[in-house]
């Protein structure tokens, strides 16, 4: 069966659409198929020469949402879309804080199933994902066996994002219609946190910490090697659940994927939760004083050894080189 | 206040995983209640407690017998638990739990859900909110924190940039991030008391969703599972004082410094 029709699902962010969105978009139009992006916001319409530079032909704008979630509305647009203008052979969704409650949400109200955390997409004679299990150690591929379309949810990074110069999408009004109680969760403020330097998922090195930093004071430590490298300050799933440090800061299946240049994990044993969102940087340097840990089997350099000394002797290092 | 806590009793994550024969996530072993539900079962004591009245419901399905993970959320102090247990829910995916997940939380009418963001075993990550769709409610995922204000839950929820204030009308569904509160240790007084608690096991039949679980409702199927390319270990040195001064050599031979 050859594929004739995906829909991306487009996040809008600050003028532009996310980088997995993008990503999504790239590989989308590898298959032949038509690509259509769906996206909403202020000024959906305006992001039309994106969604054609990236490979989509229509994009499908849900609109200004107001103060509600996009969960809710993006979903009910997209399962009217579908009742319109036909359903396509798959509809790809970023995973995001919103992807996941548009995937969910839609899901249900299609009675579609779902397949998330998906890392790969060919084309075997229908759409196969494929899907890191036990912490990446093995891979799993999968397929809907019924009727389409089936929902995919794709991990960041798993695709490459290259533009391919086509035409501006011609834009097409896709409002949701009356939301009801289930659209009734309103945001009342938006707060954002203060940061400076590369973002986590951008970042050329990424330095993370672990529970061997023993306390949260020490997580300074971490932020001021990242500052030092022009980095960006990660964590393990261990001191985000502490308390320690918020949750954006999180690397692993729960939290974002990275895939630095290099990746240096400080106090960091390797849980399958964690390597599953770092083993794909291109080096990783660990250092742990358990010459067992598990994160010593991916590394390239790995140093068994107190982070309260190599820590404070490789800021004295770096600044020494100025 | 009545809150529901949707819990999943898994294999011991720090135990090693496998796939059975089906390529079926092996549960064979011991199942424990997920460490990721335990900031949900807190979180719900904590609220009812604050409201003074009403009780904590735990409910959760699965294919075999076991109860301790669910005698667990009984121990930190929830009232009474629903399981949902039968042979035919093995190979249920995702909107399959939400649709059994609905069908019992139906029958307790709650003013609010709470689940975790995801499993610690299959990490879906979407049947909270495919089950607020099933029931009609208002969803907020990625909470920090959960307030009851009058008839409505306020949520600061996680963002990709910070967080933000989000309220819906009760009855609704949110889910928990880790950390949002400190989850109690069972005393040995919640265990014993815990013995007691009713624990009311339906199978999928009383709820009347033939077809919907199992392999046939999941309407997916694993075609391959493929041992993925590893990575090879490079230089291991145990720190002599000169740890930084190789990390520092390191970093200049791939350029970043």
């Amino acid at each position: 069966m050859t594929l004739s029709s995906l829909w991306v699902v487009a996040e809008p962010a600050n003028g532009s659409f996310t980088s997995t969105s993008l990503e999504l978009l790239s590989h989308a139009r590898t298959f032949g198929a038509t690509v259509s992006a769906v996206t909403w916001g202020d000024n959906g319409s305006t992001l039309a020469a994106q969604a054609g530079d990236y490979g989509a032909t229509t994009l499908y704008d849900v609109g200004p949402l107001g103060d509600a979630l996009p969960g809710v509305p993006v979903a009910l647009a997209i399962a009217a879309l579908v009742a319109s203008v036909g359903a396509p052979d798959a509809i790809l969704i970023p995973t995001s804080y919103d992807g996941r409650d548009i995937a969910g949400r839609l899901s249900a109200r299609l009675d579609r199933p779902l397949l998330t955390n998906v890392t790969g997409l060919t084309d075997e004679g229908g759409l196969v994902t494929e899907h890191p299990a036990f912490g990446g150690i093995q891979m799993v591929n999968a397929r809907f066996t019924g009727d389409g379309p089936g929902i995919i949810v794709v991990r960041a990074k798993s695709f490459a994002a290259e533009p391919a110069g086509g035409a501006s999408a011609s834009v097409v009004s896709a409002p949701p219609g009356e939301t009801g109680a289930s659209g009734s969760a309103k945001i009342v403020q938006s707060h954002v946190e203060e940061r400076s330097g590369p973002k986590l998922e951008e970042a050329a090195v990424v330095v993370s910490g672990g529970r061997g930093l023993g306390e949260a004071d020490k997580y300074a430590l971490i932020e001021e090697i990242a500052k030092l490298l022009n980095g960006a300050p990660g964590a393990s799933r261990a001191i985000v659940d502490a308390g320690w440090v918020p949750y954006s800061h999180q690397v692993g299946q729960t939290g974002k994927t990275v895939k630095p240049t290099v990746y240096i994990a400080c106090g960091i044993s390797g849980a399958t939760q964690h390597m599953v969102g770092m083993k794909g940087s291109k080096n990783i340097v660990a250092i742990n004083k358990d010459a067992d840990a598990p994160i010593f089997q991916i590394a390239d350099l790995g140093i068994v050894g107190d982070v309260h000394k190599v820590l404070p002797a490789l800021i004295e290092a770096l600044k020494a080189r100025g | 206040m009545n809150v529901v806590v949707c819990v999943k009793q898994i294999p011991d994550p720090a135990a090693p995983q496998s796939f059975d024969s089906s390529n079926y996530l092996d549960r064979s072993g011991k199942l424990i209640l997920d460490e990721a539900d335990t900031y949900g079962v807190e979180m719900a004591l904590q609220l009812v407690d604050k409201a003074g009245e009403g009780e904590v419901t735990v409910v959760s399905m699965g294919s075999g017998s076991e109860l301790a993970g669910v005698r667990n959320a009984l121990a930190m102090g929830a009232a009474k638990a629903i399981i949902v247990s039968d042979d035919s829910l093995r190979g249920t995916d995702a909107l399959g739990t939400a649709k059994v997940l609905a069908a019992v939380i139906r029958r307790v009418s709650p003013d609010l859900v709470l689940a975790a963001t995801e499993s610690s075993d299959g990490y879906t990550g979407t049947t909270p909110v495919q089950l607020a769709e099933l029931l009609g409610f208002p969803s907020i995922t990625f909470a920090k924190s959960v307030v009851i204000n009058g008839t409505n839950v306020d949520v600061n929820r996680q963002t990709e940039s910070g967080y933000d204030e989000v309220s819906a009308p009760l009855p609704a569904v949110v889910t928990v991030t880790a950390g949002v509160v400190e989850p109690r240790y069972a005393s040995f007084k919640g265990i014993m008391a815990a013995k007691s608690k009713p624990v009311e096991v339906l199978s999928v039949s009383d709820l009347e969703l033939g077809g919907q679980v199992g392999p046939d409702g999941a309407r997916q199927e694993i075609t391959s599972v493929v041992r993925a390319e590893s990575r090879q270990a490079g230089e291991k040195y145990v720190d002599d004082g000169d740890g930084a001064a190789k990390i520092v050599t390191f970093l200049e031979s791939i350029k970043v410094l």
